[in-house]
């Protein structure tokens, strides 16, 4: 099998010295930054993302903001959140954020998926859904924490970004990252892009002219960190970014539930099924009275 | 109370047994007539669709080798539902038939107090207060009921996933598992003690009858009912009969030894040539 891993170069004939990059390894988780602090709202990140899923264009919803529509849709995987806030100092910040899936480590969709194959999870961290093993249960949603896989009443399959997977196996960059205009998107290694968001941070709470004490990066442990990470003015607050959770969570059904209960409560519905057999085996049948002919022994 | 369920269920009772028939030979009791019949494996069938189905999403362990039945995956996703409301719209008239007889009653306590015994064997006849149905079979029905009542809320929650929110989905997954995991405890219970475990008791819901001799063994109350006789005292009827032929056939036995036994060296004897 020929990948990074195989084709690192070990030894190497009539070289003088050390091979050269012997001991480097290779970063293989990938990861997504958004720096929300300088998004323009542009939405062009959207446009490329319709174009390279090749989705059609579809109507949008006006709802007095600029948001395109209320949330991502089967066929908008990527859409920016506009949220006017009104600060405690009177001031208002305009909010604005790419809003897609999260790619969790944890993945709540992967976990409450009952279909052989339908969500993938790559070593670089990318979760995919394959719609051909998809049986359109949509437990997935329930699992999703963000509110980001879609079903497509239609063709009865759950439908969301896939972090441009067939970009990224190309050695490309995701379609929305080409896209941005202002920088505020990066993509690159998780490793390189937590340090680069600290950096930003570092940035904004320092600054001289309006320091962002609370600035801070949006990585959220509780479910094992994301490959879309977010630099957030007040970090404090997500959720003022579109309904962004502080603390998000699998519902324990996917979990505790699915993975120990269920195989030992189905176990113990079986298990009557021994009981009955034995019962048989021990004491025989129950049969109509009287049976005068009959003696019962206890042997 | 119920009068109307009564009179409703008196005319599909009806109604059915112009389609069929219930042939009752001597010696045997009427238990089932054709609607219950026609009810109870219409119920039968969809509960195992039902379960089938829905242990093929259950179960990753079970996905590969049940849902293939279904013709895949998202088939038996699409299936499931409806299989689960067929078992629900049936079930509901298998209950208003059932609801007078399954009306649990004092000594229904004292039945499951003595469970005991009836699963040891050790008692031969069934109290003289068991009626239609015995407190086992009731709290079968029951767990039925409620439990079919759950899996149809929870089951509408997960079936309708956008209206009803992740939170709720995630809280009737579990509910839905857990109604499921009951009723399959108890329907091999069921199977096992309506078959093998209880010979007699399975052409009471094929053939609709049951011998004389079976209804006083497990529901003497339903058997003084029908026949208006003592089940007890025709039990002892019986069993003195029982006595009475062994004692002749062992009389018979002891003329016939006295005889001299055939000639066995006769020329019609096989092998002789």
């Amino acid at each position: 099998m020929a990948n990074e891993r195989t084709l690192q170069v070990k030894a190497i004939s009539g070289h003088p010295g050390t091979v050269p990059g012997a001991g480097v390894v290779r970063e293989f988780e990938v990861a997504k930054l958004i720096d929300v602090t300088t998004c323009i709202g542009c939405k062009a990140c959207e446009v490329a993302c319709v174009e390279w899923n090749d989705h059609p264009f579809r109507e949008t919803t006006f709802d007095n903001t600029y948001q395109t529509m209320p949330s991502t849709e089967w066929n908008y995987y990527n859409l920016i959140k506009f949220n006017e806030h009104l600060r405690e100092d009177g001031t208002l910040m305009w909010l604005m954020r790419k809003d897609q899936c999260m790619h969790c480590a944890d993945p709540g969709c992967l976990r409450a998926c009952p279909a052989d194959g339908a969500i993938v999870q790559y070593t670089n961290g990318i979760v995919d859904f394959n719609q051909q093993n998809c049986i359109g249960c949509q437990y997935c949603v329930s699992g999703c924490p963000f509110n980001i896989p879609k079903f497509n009443a239609t063709t009865k399959k759950v439908h969301k970004c896939t972090l441009c997977s067939d970009r990224v196996g190309a050695g490309l960059e995701p379609a929305c990252i080409k896209a941005c205009p202002t920088g505020c998107l990066h993509f690159g290694t998780k490793e390189e892009m937590v340090q680069l968001a600290k950096a930003r941070v570092d940035q904004l709470q320092h600054d001289s002219m309006f320091p962002m004490p609370n600035a801070g990066l949006y990585d959220p442990q509780s479910i094992g960190g994301t490959h879309v990470i977010y630099v957030l003015h007040d970090a404090t607050k997500p959720e003022l970014y579109g309904g962004l959770p502080a603390d998000p969570q699998i519902p324990m059904s996917y979990t505790y539930w699915k993975f120990i209960a269920k195989p030992v409560g189905l176990v113990i519905a079986l298990l009557s099924l021994l009981g009955v057999f034995f019962h048989y085996i021990l004491n025989g049948p129950k049969l109509p009275q009287p049976d005068a002919a009959a003696r019962e022994e206890k042997i | 109370m119920s009068t109307s369920v009564e009179r409703f269920d008196e005319q599909a009772r009806q109604r059915f047994g112009r389609f069929g028939r219930t042939t009752v030979h001597e010696g045997e009791l009427l238990r089932h007539p054709v609607y219950t019949r026609v009810l109870h494996w219409t119920v039968a069938i969809f509960f195992f669709l039902a379960l089938l189905s829905g242990l093929a999403i259950y179960s990753p362990w079970l996905y590969r080798w049940i849902s293939p039945l279904f013709g895949g995956g998202a088939n038996t996703r699409l299936l499931h539902p409806w299989f689960g409301a067929g078992f629900v719209i049936v079930y509901l008239f298998q209950f208003l038939n059932w609801l007078s007889p399954m009306r649990w009653k004092p000594a229904d306590r004292q039945w499951v107090g003595r469970m005991r015994e009836y699963v040891s064997g050790d008692e031969k006849l069934e109290p003289e207060y068991v009626g239609f149905f015995n407190a086992g079979q009731k709290l079968q029905f029951w767990e039925i009921v409620f439990g079919a009542g759950l899996l149809l809320i929870t089951g509408f929650f997960m079936w309708f996933p956008e209206v009803f929110g992740r939170i709720l989905v995630a809280i009737a997954y579990v509910l839905h598992d857990i109604a499921a995991l009951i009723m399959v405890f108890g329907i091999w219970i069921h199977i096992y003690l309506s078959t093998v475990g209880q010979p007699g008791t399975f052409q009471s819901m094929t053939r609709g009858v049951v011998t004389r001799a079976w209804a006083w063994t497990n529901h003497p109350a339903w058997y003084a009912d029908v026949t208006g006789r003592n089940p007890r005292e025709d039990h002892q009827r019986e069993l003195d009969r029982q006595e009475r032929r062994r004692a002749r056939e062992r009389s018979l036995d002891e003329v016939a030894e006295e005889k001299p036994s055939p000639d066995r060296n006769s020329p019609d004897a096989p092998g002789s040539r």
